[in-house]
């Protein structure tokens, strides 16, 4: 089976972030950057297939030339190959970035794609859903359940209260939700082996795409609180507060 | 006259809260471009679509067969996509639910167009203007948008229904040849054995956290939610633990929520989790560390043990409750 995984490279969950002098994007100095956390799940699901299939798993990131780090740890874990799709920017409309990983996906003729649910950088939920309508393939967001059967499938996704369960044939695009699967340490010679890998470097240029930053700031800081007390006798003072003085009861 | 088209969603026949907010942040787009709004249901015959007029629509449009009840994406899409060509919109504007933030890539992917997902306020006064929270919520984008038609989806419990005296005209669309037979299908939706309210739609969740100690102490947790009629959430640490399952995990890889009331008993209130629920608008923090960062975010906090403290709360709002 062929199977590609679509990776991200963004700051790690724990950054501190703070706005850079041009007030429209974050200042990157001091960052740590590693690969998208949901990004872990589909690469974890992409090797699962792999190892049943006995497949090929090609990573695929678009971004700076960093990314190149990003598309490691991928080859660390278990993929075969990585492509870097190398642009300097990258704008904040989905739909750019989608339409360059759907035109490097229609060349491989992938009998599946991964992606992430989302990347936690830009929280768009967007770009593997657009990518599969752009290539007018089935696809699936969200994931938490992959059965694959040949040349169709059966997924699981969470909805409000519920789980649906929906079917398709392959080839198709599934995105990754946390609960899918356990992600997998690279191993120190996955590490070793993952710098012979093969890593082609491809010159994007995308357009700017519909979204124009007027601004990028911090969130407006929540109002102080205040402890109301200690222990179960502070329990009458906050129910008072929240009746009387909060009005949510 | 440019319109905007809201896309309404139903389950079991009725019309969902997010979908008034839907329709209220399409009602102010519009007022200030001076058009129209319509809503668009898909779903089963017999959806209910009274009411969607005083919530803000000037017409409604319902594509309705028995096999639409379930979420079909590629059919919806279909649907909308022909809905918003024939109608022209300027403006698509959806619910930042699991079928919206399925749906609105598929339709601006479709129309080759803008999409800002997920976003807290819209404007449009000089164009159209959107905030959307992004790291995490971390910081926030003020971004406009540049180019027509474009899909927006907006976060539930960020816009406020509105109320007007207002009656929506109906008409009934087809549902065009070329979305059905193919791709995807929804074969069936489980719902749990005790339907549960879901932390993203709730008005007031309880969360728990690692503080409670083990899986059987939820039942703590379970009561407060009970007599606050509350959705359960959880930490990820809980989650992780098999505690709980991950549908009410809150957080950067859980769920986002805005509710009016947010109840944080024995959770710390490390950055992933905060990125979760620091929109809610009142917090409420229950911790014997007084140096939890929880604090930091919290209206008001009680110090302590959680297991003194939760029982003698969850007292008090029962006696409120029946009183
Ligand atoms: C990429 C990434 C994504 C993540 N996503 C999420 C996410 O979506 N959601 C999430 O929640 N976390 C997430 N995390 C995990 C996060 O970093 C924390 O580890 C987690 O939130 C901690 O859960 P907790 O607060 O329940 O546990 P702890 O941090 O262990 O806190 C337990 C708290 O309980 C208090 N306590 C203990 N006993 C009592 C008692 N008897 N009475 C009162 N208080 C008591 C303690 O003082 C402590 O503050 C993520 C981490 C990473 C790296
Ligand atoms: N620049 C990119 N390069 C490769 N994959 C990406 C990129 N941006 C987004 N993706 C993929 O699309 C998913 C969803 O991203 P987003 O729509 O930005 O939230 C991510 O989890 C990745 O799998």
């Amino acid at each position: 089976m062929k199977i590609a995984v679509c990776i991200k490279r963004v700051p790690d969950s724990e950054t501190r972030i703070k706005i850079g002098t041009d007030g429209k994007s974050i200042d990157e100095s001091g960052v740590k950057f590693v690969l998208n956390p949901f990004d872990e799940y589909a690469v974890e699901e992409a090797l699962k297939l792999k190892e049943h299939t006995n497949g090929d798993v090609v990573a695929i990131s678009l971004g700076p030339e960093s990314s190149q780090e990003t598309i490691r740890s991928a080859l660390a874990m278990g993929a075969d190959r990585g492509v870097l799709l190398k642009c300097d920017s990258i704008p904040l409309d989905p739909l750019p970035t989608a339409r360059a990983l759907a035109a490097e996906l229609e060349q491989g003729a992938y009998d599946i794609v991964f992606f992430g649910k989302l990347a936690i950088d830009n929280y768009d939920q967007a770009v593997g859903t657009m990518v599969a309508e752009l290539l007018g393939i089935p696809s699936v967001s969200a994931i938490t359940r992959l059965e694959v059967t040949d040349q169709s499938a059966t997924v699981e996704r969470e909805i409000e209260g519920a789980v649906e369960v929906v079917e398709f044939s392959l080839p198709a695009v599934v995105t990754a939700e946390k609960g899918l699967n356990e992600p997998r340490y690279p191993a120190l010679r996955g590490i070793m082996l993952a710098k012979k890998k093969p890593l082609d470097v491809k010159d994007v240029d995308l357009s700017k795409g519909g979204l124009e930053v007027l601004e990028l700031s911090l969130p407006s800081e929540r109002k102080a609180g205040r402890i109301v007390g200690e222990g179960p006798e502070a329990v009458p003072a906050l129910v008072d507060a929240l009746q009387n003085e909060a009005k949510v009861l | 006259m440019p319109n905007v088209m809201a896309v309404l969603e139903q389950r079991n026949g009725t019309v969902k809260r997010v979908s008034h907010e839907v329709l209220a942040a399409a009602r102010s787009l519009a007022d200030h471009i001076g058009g129209e709004v319509h809503g668009l249901v898909i779903g089963p015959k017999g959806v209910n679509t009274e009411g969607l007029g005083g919530a803000g629509a000037d017409k409604v449009l319902a594509c309705l067969a028995d096999d639409l009840e379930l979420y079909q994406a590629d059919r919806f899409t279909h649907v909308v996509a022909e809905q918003a060509t024939t109608g022209a919109y300027s403006t698509i504007v959806l619910g930042a639910t699991a079928l919206g933030k399925d749906l609105g890539p598929r339709i601006a992917a479709r129309l080759g167009c803008t999409l800002a997902s997920d976003v807290t306020s819209i404007s449009g006064r000089d164009g159209v203007v959107v905030t959307r929270p992004v790291y995490a919520g971390k910081a926030v984008y003020k971004l406009k948008i540049a180019t027509e038609p474009s899909v927006i989806s907006v976060r539930a419990n960020a816009f406020d229904p509105v109320s007007a005296s207002r009656t929506a005209s109906l008409e009934e669309v087809a549902e065009a040849d070329g979305g059905k037979g193919r791709w995807a299908r929804t074969v069936k939706v489980k719902e749990p054995e005790h339907a549960a309210l879901d932390v993203a739609e709730a008005s007031v969740v309880v969360s728990g956290g690692r503080g409670l100690k083990e899986a059987e102490n939820f039942r703590l947790i379970d009561d407060l939610a009970e007599a606050l009629g509350a959705a359960v959430g959880a930490s990820r640490a809980v989650v992780d633990a098999g505690w709980r399952p991950h549908s009410e995990q809150v957080g950067q890889t859980g769920k986002t929520v805005s509710p009016n009331l947010y109840v944080a008993v024995g959770i710390s209130g490390a950055i992933q989790h905060l990125a979760g629920m620091r929109t809610a608008k009142i917090i409420v923090a229950i911790n014997r560390d007084p140096d939890a960062p929880i604090f930091k975010v919290a209206d008001y906090g009680v110090v302590g043990d959680l297991f003194e403290i939760v029982p003698k709360l969850t007292e008090e709002i029962k006696k409120i409750r029946e009183g």
